[in-house]
């Protein structure tokens, strides 16, 4: 398990030793505010809570977090690195968990970036902590999900924007399936047992109650068995 | 120490490796020989572990590489073709963290093998550096630096002159065959004189066969009067 740690450490490291990685936080903490502010009207609900942040940020994970998980795998891919990897001694096992758990770390540090919000609102007003701390909780079960969708798509290719694309794509079908829009459409087509079923499966469902101040044992199960799956995926694609 | 028994592999309906099948014992070095696309890299990737055996299995040290990886991924030490490295991390950064995958994990320990590798490979000058700014042929030395930073007993190098000037390629055959002695180590070059100047064994592959096993010197008295290149083109070329 030792080499699992060094191995997050190169790759936790690793994001700061480029300029992406500013240019995300940055671009990750605009968006955030902007779209809490903006478009969630946040300062204009009286209401001292991180609802209107929280309602949004699924959709900006969509976006960002594929662009963090893309070169997980194919940028090792491309320059062969992970020839380099697979020969010293390690398994395929210790190498998945290694590298997601120094992106979801990563991922970690820019939703906690928010923090300017949370400031905001206890000084504006008086929050209700219980929701503000189940919602971040909820946010970082929900990214990891994301993240591991992103690694799996990541180790099939080794073209970072294919990898983007795809990874987005399989994201957005686990939001759409919360969607009421989308589960009407599914009603129309499947009978009502098996649209529930379906709908059950949304990434937004799962994480609602996480921002209504439960910490629901459903939802962490969801996104911790979503991920191990996906993770698993991923190492027996690696693996071939 | 090394063994390779009945390697391989199939990609789709393409044979790439067809039964291969040598050893080579501890003072050995293996020069491996044939034409692009015999076989070769192919070869050296399954005994390394990277890719599995259609059939067949290699092992290290008596550790079968399919059945105890990391046992046999500890004995040796691997430059993969074309020297693959992570090229935003400094040299000292880079050996570092292969220090810790290999468990040299003690501050006082890993500064030993890094300053041994530094100085056998001549990177103590460019430590510092990023290596994506280092030229091809330090570049290759780090690749090898890499492979021989546990002094492990076994070697497995994929054309490890490749791309340097003559001075260059001098310097790392000087530093090959200094570490022969107790040392197993298979190469893989293009390069015949090479074969004459360092390799006491010899191993043509051609149409993921073996053609020939055999000694430089056993080979050219067995073809009177012909040099070694006259040999390989004449076992190597086929009318198709």
């Amino acid at each position: 398990m030792k080499t699992t740690f060094y191995l997050f450490k190169r790759e936790f490291l690793g994001y700061f030793r480029s300029p992406v990685a500013y240019v995300f936080l940055v671009a990750f903490i605009l968006a955030s505010t902007a779209m809490a502010l903006y478009l969630g009207h946040m300062l204009e609900t009286n209401d001292a809570s991180m609802r209107t942040l929280f309602f949004y940020q699924p959709w900006i994970f969509l976006v960002f977090i594929p662009a963090i998980g893309m070169r997980l795998w194919a940028e090792e891919k491309r320059s062969g690195t992970w020839e380099l990897i697979f020969t010293l001694p390690i398994t395929p096992i210790q190498a998945v968990l290694g590298k997601f758990l120094a992106a979801w770390a990563f991922v970690l540090v820019a939703i906690c970036l928010t923090v300017s919000m949370i400031i905001t609102i206890s000084y504006l007003g008086n929050p209700d902590w219980g929701p503000v701390f189940t919602g971040y909780f909820g946010l970082f079960l929900m990214a990891g999900a994301f993240l591991a969708v992103a690694s799996l798509t990541s180790a099939f290719t080794k073209n970072q924007v294919i990898s983007f694309v795809i990874s987005t794509l399989v994201s957005l079908i686990f939001l759409f399936l919360g969607w009421s829009v989308f589960s009407a459409l599914l009603e129309s087509v499947f009978p009502m047992a098996v649209a529930d079923a379906i709908s059950q499966f949304s990434f937004i469902t799962h994480f609602e109650p996480f921002q209504n101040g439960t910490v629901s044992l459903q939802g962490l199960l969801y996104f911790l068995s979503f991920t191990l799956f996906c993770l698993f995926a991923n190492v027996v694609v690696l693996e071939r | 120490m090394i063994e390779a028994k009945n390697l391989t592999k199939d990609y789709g309906t393409i044979r790439a490796a067809n039964n291969v099948t040598f050893t080579v014992e501890k003072g050995d070095i293996l020069g491996f020989l044939g034409p692009n696309g015999a076989g070769k890299s192919t070869t050296m990737k399954m005994l390394t572990g990277f890719i599995p055996p259609t059939e067949g299995t290699g092992s290290i040290g008596g550790h079968d590489i399919k059945e105890a990886p990391l046992e046999a991924k500890k004995l040796f030490g691997y430059l993969p073709e074309s020297g693959p490295l992570y090229q935003e991390m400094t040299v000292e950064e880079f050996l570092s963290f292969i220090a810790d995958m290999r468990g040299y994990t003690d501050k006082e320990a890993k500064e030993k093998v890094l300053t041994r590798a530094l100085t056998i490979c001549h990177l103590l000058s460019v430590r510092h550096q990023t290596i994506e700014t280092l030229s091809k042929g330090y570049r290759q030395r780090v690749g090898l630096a890499q492979a021989i930073l546990h002094d492990p007993p076994c070697l497995v190098l994929d054309e490890p002159t490749d791309g340097l000037d003559p001075n260059q390629k001098r310097e790392v055959r000087k530093l090959i065959s200094s570490m022969s002695k107790d040392k197993a180590i298979i190469l893989s070059t293009h390069i015949l004189e090479e074969v004459d100047a360092m390799c006491n064994r010899i191993i043509i592959i051609a149409k993921g066969k073996v053609i020939v096993d055999s000694t430089p010197t056993k080979l050219k008295e067995e073809h009177p009067g012909k040099s070694l290149e006259d040999i390989f083109c004449e076992l190597t070329t086929f009318d198709d």
